[in-house]
């Protein structure tokens, strides 16, 4: 039993190990924010490793928690991106008073994210959905002095707070519909009565406002411009994942007898994603905001390969998602660089940045075409999948207008390429020298955008874990 | 008369519907923590009813209820945390005021 029960809760229990090492390390003697950081980084990386050993499927609690190793896959995705936030937003994580404090309240989101994708019961999917906002939003406040990061924070919690009201709403009504809150259970008490139904859409609202899908968008680029960038990398990749997985599950186990009802839903809303997503992006001019709207049209994407309800679907939302992991964090990590050491986050100030920093701008290249699925890159296989996923099932109509809307963001993201390749400035960016973690950081970005796309086997390895889940 | 099933959805629902209306027109921020916590006691209200008239054996629904009670309190402890920080910056709790990000 107590075998079990350390196996199947390893990475949950890792992470709340460092979270009191933490704790500890901020009780006891001051450390240096440098050899902290690099110590943290350590850890970060060692519990990377150690989400691929002993990977066994099983439940606990009386299926309150389950583990398969498709999950422990998604957590090891997950564990990942912390490891890489801490590597490329180093700067600013050196500079700010309080970093044990930081690092708690990401790891306590990341732990809050782990029993979210495991979660096999509502009581449990709720306080874990909990435990994975409440965290960010006070890490969304953490530039103290800063008017916009106060307003940021205050925009995220009261958004999250109202979704997570509506969630309940919608799971007390489920109660009431099957007089059960297990997942297993709920499915097969499911039929289609208005009652039930009318739950499903409270639930799917707040899924929309966590995974900001357009009508429940509007929080998202405020925050993710308010925010320290640390922050917004965090929000944007490791939150928008973990909601990913878990709405697959939810969707494709829980609701699978709503399967007609839902399978609109998600076209309906993946088109308006994207369309909307596509149209603000490209009237904006601060780099954060003009990530976070790409960032809003690329989960268009990402619902449009949900809506297959196959484990085509799956495959290639978790492909899609590791390889989005890396572009994003690219382009994070170089936004980053450059707010750090100069303060200058709008795309007009990258004008000429390719003349005085070659390095930062081959990888902010590589992270765009990524974004905007270019070939070469790993960006077009994981869109390419997804859209076939979507085609098993969609007209081709929709698939149409999908590849439409990747036509439409060319436009946004060549414009931010052509500023930093072949636009003349008269004040570049002056030449930056990058710490070695940095780098590093950017380093392993890189090569995750370039050969991700690549290994065939990594696709077939999580098809098969989707299988046999 | 004895109340039933309905009377209680009716009160929880209107309960519900003045949260959200309350969220979306008022503008001070502590009002709209207050509408906040008007919708989650709705949510318990709900719950409770279902447990007592749908399904008396189960204790799922009064275990639920305990723990919304529990998160709503930790969630309003940081949002009023965030909103203290905001008031020190912009000498306001007014949402108007708090207006530097935008479209």
């Amino acid at each position: 039993m107590l075998n079990d029960f350390i196996i199947l809760m390893k990475s949950e229990l890792a992470v709340t190990v460092i979270i009191f090492l933490l704790l500890f390390i901020k009780i006891g003697k001051g450390m240096k924010n440098e050899t902290l950081l690099s110590f943290i980084q350590v850890l970060l990386l060692i519990n990377f490793i150690g989400t691929f050993f002993f990977n066994e499927s099983g439940n606990l609690f009386g299926d309150m928690f389950y583990t398969t190793p498709l999950i422990a896959f998604q957590k090891s995705i997950l564990s990942l991106g912390v490891y890489i936030i801490s590597l490329v937003c180093a700067d600013w994580l050196k500079k700010t008073p309080h970093l044990p404090e930081y690092f708690i309240l990401m790891l306590s989101a990341l732990l809050g994210m782990f029993f979210l994708i495991s979660s096999g019961n509502l009581l449990i999917f709720f306080l874990a959905l909990e435990l994975s906002t409440i965290p960010v939003a006070a890490m969304a406040n953490f530039d103290l002095d800063k008017k916009r990061s106060s307003e940021g924070a205050m925009k995220m919690i009261l958004s999250s707070a109202f979704s997570s009201g509506i969630l309940l709403f919608g799971i007390s009504l489920l109660y009431g519909a099957t007089g059960t809150i297990s997942f297993p259970a709920i499915t097969e008490q499911l039929n289609h009565s208005p009652l039930v139904i009318l739950a499903f859409v409270f639930i799917f609202t707040s899924f929309a406002f966590k995974l900001s899908i357009v009508p429940f968008h509007f929080w998202t680029a405020d925050v993710y411009e308010g925010s320290p960038v640390a922050t917004t990398a965090f929000l944007s990749v490791i939150s928008k994942g973990a909601v990913s997985f878990i709405l697959i599950t939810t969707l494709y186990r829980v609701f699978s007898p709503l399967q007609d009802i839902w399978y609109i839903m998600l076209i309906a809303l993946s088109i308006a994603t994207m369309l909307i997503g596509n149209l603000f992006a490209m009237r904006q001019q601060n780099m954060k905001r003009f990530l976070a709207f790409s960032s809003i049209a690329q989960v268009g994407f990402i619902l449009a390969g949900m809506s297959s309800f196959s484990y085509i679907g799956i495959t290639s939302v978790v492909y899609f998602i590791l390889i989005y992991l890396f572009s994003n964090l690219a382009a994070f990590g170089v936004v980053s660089v450059i707010a750090d050491k100069t303060g200058k986050e709008n795309i007009d100030d990258y004008k000429g940045l390719y003349k005085t920093n070659p390095f930062l701008s081959w990888i902010l290249a590589l992270a765009l075409f990524s974004l905007a699925g270019i070939p070469p890159t790993a960006g077009f296989f994981g869109k390419l999948f997804l859209l076939t996923s979507a085609g098993s099932k969609a007209s081709y109509w929709y698939i149409i207008v999908a590849a439409l809307n990747m036509i439409i963001s060319l436009y946004y993201y060549l414009r931010v390429i052509r500023a930093v390749f072949m636009d003349k400035n008269e004040q570049p960016v002056e030449k930056l020298t990058l710490s070695p973690s940095v780098k590093l950081g950017l380093i392993l970005c890189g090569i995750g955008i370039v050969v991700v796309g690549l290994l065939s086997w990594l696709f077939d390895h999580i098809q098969v874990l989707a299988m046999h889940q | 008369m004895q109340p039933g099933l309905y009377h209680i959805l009716f009160i929880s629902g209107a309960l519900f519907f003045t949260g959200v209306y309350g969220f979306l027109t008022r503008r001070n921020l502590i009002t709209m923590l207050m509408s906040i916590e008007l919708i989650l006691n709705s949510v318990n209200l709900n719950f409770v009813a279902f447990n007592k008239y749908v399904w008396p054996g189960k204790m799922d629904g009064l275990f639920f209820t305990l723990f919304i009670i529990a998160i709503a309190a930790a969630e309003a402890a940081v949002a009023i945390a965030i909103i203290i920080n905001l008031y020190r910056s912009h000498k306001s709790i007014d949402v108007e005021n708090a207006e530097d990000l935008k479209y």
